[in-house]
């Protein structure tokens, strides 16, 4: 494997005539060569300065969650200044009207004093809070993208589970920020999560008191979470993204087929000067971005909230974005699934979603091996799949988010009913039943449309676009003239892999095992509907027939690899 | 000066304290008739006016669903004793008449005047006693805003949300949006219980503490959100949309135009 970039100027060439070095190049050597000498860096940077980043705006999206963590850390520090995370009783004296006088924890109150007596406290908190959405955020698009183009394939297996527990991190990291205000909303959230810990047989409610030092809520809980939020989580996760990095320098980047793109090489701009330099800038436009939002738009008005109390409930109550899907799971379980065995109460309300949710969360993590298994398919993979041109996977993503984005729909079932003006209950009826049917029809008209748009490429790939200029030939008939693509836009549309079903064969033994009987009928499934890539010979006959004709039938029967 | 002078020009003639007397004599006599319910001619002539109108008015527009004489239908409650401020809140506010059956009745334009809404409240309060309209003094908005916010998180948030944005009930009712309602009529709702709402009665929420509460609503009103717009203070939901869509969405926009190939 070797990377290749457009080649820069960056040597002097031999032949121009040697002129003595200025000062300031003297200078840069000599400090170069002084911590060369000292750290051996320069293998390192000769390494990282060219590796080579390719163009497409999908790639810079794992870029945005890496920002915003960026701005996270730098705008969670200064709240740290003035935040205290302690649940001790005090008596609001600050400066927001409708709370004077009442009583509140220290980090209620702290919080409030952040927002409206620190100068631009007010705004940091609404950059942290902006940018923890937008960092889960931009992870999970990051993720769509790396599903969507296989782009966890060999050799990037490792770096997608990477990539997934740091998704589980930052939620963690969201939900333990979100708590700590201690005001209405995020008391509220702890007591789902109390409620959820507790439905646990045998274990629950001693974990719950583990978690909270006693019953709920106890007076030690932001304190524990704050040094969760603040310390052992980040450090997680900071390590973790150093890993994610690593791998990403070790594994390559992927790429679109493309002119000169091949699988053995990367076609881009060098991390040095131009990648850095473009990344620099696009860090400050992720912050200014961020900024900008958080100048203008009020995000947790904690001031409304109140200081927590167990016994009221605001209408509204929601979780943050990322753990709303949980929140819908335990809404649109249907009443009645509690029963009670030997007089223990078994709370199947909260145990069936916990465990769906744990099984959609391992299969989206494992999925990468799951396809590896299926295809046999043991080559390094390096160019990004057009997701049209493997349907089945793109489908099975298409019911994955079907799946995901009913769950979060169904933890605003209540906002869905006031401003449709719907009844809540049917819109909860009706999100259940779309948890079941919403994933099978996206699949299907997925897989569908895709295999759709592979046929149409081929057809685009053999005979070129309809180019609207009808001529009439001599002998009277008429024919519209088809614009042939050229080599390298017909590259894109041809170049990806082409899988069959599994047939089933006797090994070395003579044997067919369980195994191959498994990989056999799960390759039909993946890959019996399928358009095979145009092949040179037919590419050949189609050019043939069409210097003859100017593309004139439609109806090619090339155009029928479909299979079955 | 003399005593003569002072008496010929003086304001007070010798019959002043007389006619003094005798004015808050008939005065507090007057008052005190009107309310055992001997009224003076003049007064009950003005309030029978009233009762009159409202009859007239119920059972042109109300009496279909509530009955000639408020004893309700199938279609409609009984309004024997829901008192004025049930009628004044009802018909203020556009709900009565209803436009339609439904889950709730739905807030409207207003369909009469001022003195036609009072006329119908004199109207069904003269058919059996029940709550007053409130008072002008608790309806100011100046009580305290603090204690105000703590019996409105306590008591109303759960339906209406801490920042009065409303919230969703149970078969397509809902508990609507405070902002905008005035003073008078969220004191009335406060009283009557309208809907699906819960009667808070005096024992229930002082008058004082529900005058607290209206100081919290108008405080709310009055100043917006200190971070900037409220994305109609909807909570979690709206935020997460919003950095979806547009948070997300420009930051998308720009990497496409960073990678965008010059033409």
């Amino acid at each position: 494997m070797t990377t290749t970039a457009p080649q820069a100027p960056a040597t002097p060439v031999q032949s121009e005539p040697q002129l003595p070095p200025t000062r300031g190049q003297r200078f840069t050597g000599a400090a170069a060569n002084y911590i060369d000498e000292r750290t051996s860096i320069s293998g390192l940077v000769k390494e990282l300065g060219r590796k080579i980043f390719p163009d497409h705006w999908s790639f810079m999206l794992g870029e945005v969650a890496l920002y915003s963590f960026v701005v996270i850390l730098l705008s969670g520090t200064f709240l740290t200044f003035f935040f205290q995370a302690s649940m001790a009783e005090v008596e609001y004296e600050g400066s927001y009207v409708p709370l004077k006088g009442i009583e509140m924890s220290v980090a209620y109150a702290s919080s409030l004093d952040i927002s409206f007596e620190v100068r631009g406290g007010m705004l940091m908190r609404q950059v942290h809070h902006w940018a923890a959405l937008l960092f889960i955020a931009s992870i999970g698009l990051h993720m769509l993208r790396v599903f969507f183009t296989g782009a966890f394939r060999k050799p990037r297996e490792i770096n997608w589970v990477v990539g997934f527990i740091l998704f589980i991190l930052a939620m963690g990291e969201g939900f333990t920020g979100y708590s700590l205000p201690d005001d209405l909303l995020s008391g509220n959230g702890l007591r789902i999560i109390d409620g959820m810990v507790k439905g646990f047989p045998v274990i629950g409610t001693w974990t719950s008191y583990l978690l909270f030092g006693g019953e709920f809520p106890g007076t030690d809980v932001v304190g524990r979470f704050y040094t969760l939020h603040i310390l052992l989580l980040p450090a997680i996760l900071l390590a973790l993204i150093g890993v994610h990095l690593v791998l990403l320098v070790v594994n390559k980047h992927t790429q679109f087929a493309a002119p000169g793109a091949t699988n053995d090489n990367v076609v881009g701009v060098p991390i040095m000067p131009v990648f850095a330099a473009k990344a620099g800038g696009f860090f400050f436009i992720v912050f200014g971005v961020l900024t900008l939002i958080a100048s203008f738009f009020t995000i947790n008005p904690i001031w409304n909230y109140g200081p927590y109390d167990p016994s009221p409930v605001s209408a509204g109550t929601q979780p943050d974005w990322y753990i709303g899907f949980a929140d819908g799971a335990l809404r649109l379980v249907p009443p009645g699934w509690e029963f009670v065995l030997f007089g223990y109460t078994v709370s199947m309300n909260i145990l069936a979603p916990v465990a769906v949710l744990g099984l959609f969360i391992v299969v989206v993590m494992l999925y990468p091996f799951f396809e590896a298994w299926l295809t046999g398919d043991k080559r390094e993979h390096h160019i990004a799949d057009r997701p049209r041109n493997n349907p089945t996977r793109t489908a099975i993503g298409a019911a994955g988010v079907t799946f995901y984005a009913v769950l979060w729909a169904a933890a605003s079932s209540d906002l869905i009913g006031t401003h449709f003006r719907l009844a809540i209950e049917h819109v909860i009826w009706g999100l259940q039943a779309l948890l079941f049917i919403g994933p099978v029809v996206a699949f299907i008209v997925t897989k569908r449309v895709c295999i759709g748009l592979q046929k149409r490429d081929r057809e685009i790939a053999l005979h070129g676009f309809e180019s609207g200029r009808i001529v009439r030939l001599p002998g009277g008939e008429y024919i519209e003239v088809h614009q042939q693509l050229d080599e390298y836009e017909r590259w894109k549309l041809v170049a990806y892999n082409d899988y069959q079903p599994l047939m089933l064969r006797p090994n070395k033994k003579g044997r067919i095992t369980l195994n191959q009987r498994a990989r056999a009928v799960a390759t039909r499934w993946f890959f019996e509907d399928r358009i095979a890539p145009v092949t040179q010979s037919e590419l050949a006959a189609a050019h043939a027939h069409g210097d003859h004709h100017g593309e004139l039938e439609g109806s090619n029967p090339s155009q029928g690899a479909i299979s079955h | 000066m003399s005593k003569k002078r002072t008496a010929k020009t003086g304001r007070r003639s010798p019959l002043a304290t007389l006619a003094l007397l005798t004015v808050g004599l008939a005065t507090t006599g007057g008052a005190y008739a009107l309310f055992t319910g001997t009224a003076t001619a003049e007064t009950t002539a003005v309030h029978q006016q009233l009762v009159d109108d409202g009859e007239k008015l119920f059972v042109a527009n109300c009496a279909t669903c509530h009955g000639m004489d408020l004893e309700g239908t199938e279609t409609g409650p009984s309004l024997v004793g829901v008192g004025a401020a049930s009628v004044d809140f009802q018909v203020g506010t556009g709900r009565m008449p209803l436009q339609q059956q439904g889950p709730q009745a739905e807030e409207k334009p207003v369909q009469f005047t001022e003195e036609q809404v009072q006329a119908l409240a004199e109207y069904v309060a003269s058919i059996a006693p029940g709550p007053e309209i409130p008072e002008e003094e608790y309806l100011t908005g100046k009580g305290d805003a603090a204690v105000g916010a703590e019996i409105f998180r306590i008591n109303c948030a759960m339906c209406h949300n801490v920042a009065g944005a409303g919230g969703a009930l149970t078969e397509g009712k809902y508990a609507p949006a405070l902002t905008g309602t005035e003073a008078v009529h969220v004191y009335e709702a406060m009283l009557t219980g309208p809907q699906n709402m819960p009667v808070f009665n005096d024992a229930n929420i002082s008058p004082e503490d529900k005058a607290n509460i209206i100081t919290y609503l108008k405080y709310l009103e009055e100043n917006p959100s200190p971070g900037g717009f409220d994305l109609g203070n909807l909570g979690p939901v709206a935020e997460g949309l919003f950095i979806w869509i547009f948070g997300l969405g420009a930051i998308v926009a720009i990497t496409v135009w960073l990678t965008a190939k010059s033409n």
